[in-house]
């Protein structure tokens, strides 16, 4: 684990990411979103993708590197793993992090309007994109940014 | 909380369903039928204007590609090297977002997706989401006569 050589040496760009990082971050994601699911609109829930929405939100906004679960990644988990086999552009992670947080602020106002069952059907579409990250590495800017896209122009 | 747990188990399953089926099919190189749509479909043939660079003289790969797609690199180390090991075939890389007409006409609906020209530029193969380097190697054989 410790003795990763770098064999290959692949096309990546020096800013690159570990893009373990972002699988890493959909996981707790998941745990997160899955738990304002259940607990609905009480104040549990409400706190819960309040902060998730925050945590979405750093990441969209201010980049991945301010985002919590990625902090948590590379102070903690980072340490205890090999380098990683190749870097990753940040834009697609980030890109996701936007969709993910458009659909926890239409949950989180839900919520905090009394509209649950919106609220959670908002969560539950973040969390199957969260989960298919964390699950299969699933791509969300490769499904709907060039879509979204060519219904704007 | 049931209706909570309703749907976070239906988002689960399809999810996974979703996953899985996603994990089966994607990067697999479709053959495009030659004849029976051939004269409807304007999108059938693509010229050296089309793609904004010359085709390949024995075959092109034209991969579609955008800036939030993770894959998209993955598809382009692959065809890189594929051009690298065969002869007369070129790779062309296409910014989806600033050709959004020729994403209509071809309906490309995700990325990456890759179409394989033949010497006249015709689309003989597509695939969606990033093929594995013997695929394309097959495909081009098929393709080039």
């Amino acid at each position: 684990m410790t003795t990763a050589t770098s064999t290959t040496a692949s096309v990546t760009t020096p800013t690159g990411i570990d893009p373990r990082g972002p699988r890493f971050g959909a996981a707790i994601t998941v745990i997160a979103l899955a738990v304002a699911l259940l607990a609905g609109s009480s104040l549990l829930g409400t706190a819960v993708i309040a902060w998730q929405t925050v945590v979405f939100g750093l990441g969209a906004f201010v980049g991945l590197g301010a985002q919590p679960y990625g902090v948590l990644y590379r102070k903690v988990v980072r340490p205890r793993l090999g380098p990683p086999a190749e870097l990753e552009d940040p834009a697609p992670p980030r890109f996701a992090q936007l969709v993910g947080f458009l659909f926890a602020v239409v949950g989180l106002i839900s919520y905090l309007l009394g509209a649950t069952l919106v609220g959670q059907v908002a969560i539950g579409l973040a969390l199957a994109a969260a989960f298919l990250n964390a699950a299969f590495n699933f791509c969300l800017g490769c499904e709907i940014y060039l879509l979204a896209r060519r219904l704007r122009a | 909380m049931t209706t909570g747990l309703g749907i976070l188990v239906v988002v689960l399953i399809a999810a996974t369903a979703f996953g899985l089926y996603r994990r089966f099919t994607d990067g697999h190189i479709k053959g495009v039928d030659p004849v029976s749509d051939a004269p409807t479909h304007d999108g059938e043939v693509l010229s050296a204007a089309d793609i904004g660079e010359p085709l390949g003289e024995r075959a092109t790969l034209v991969q579609f590609s955008t800036a939030f797609c993770q894959p998209c690199r993955a598809a382009r180390r692959t065809l890189g090297e594929v051009t690298g090991m065969v002869e007369g075939v070129t790779h062309v890389e296409i910014d989806a977002e600033s050709h959004l007409d020729l994403v209509r006409r071809l309906d490309v609906m995700r990325t990456p997706t890759i179409v394989v020209l033949d010497s006249t530029g015709r689309i003989r193969r597509r695939a969606v989401g990033a093929p594995r380097t013997a695929d394309v190697v097959a495909a081009l054989g098929d393709v080039i006569d």
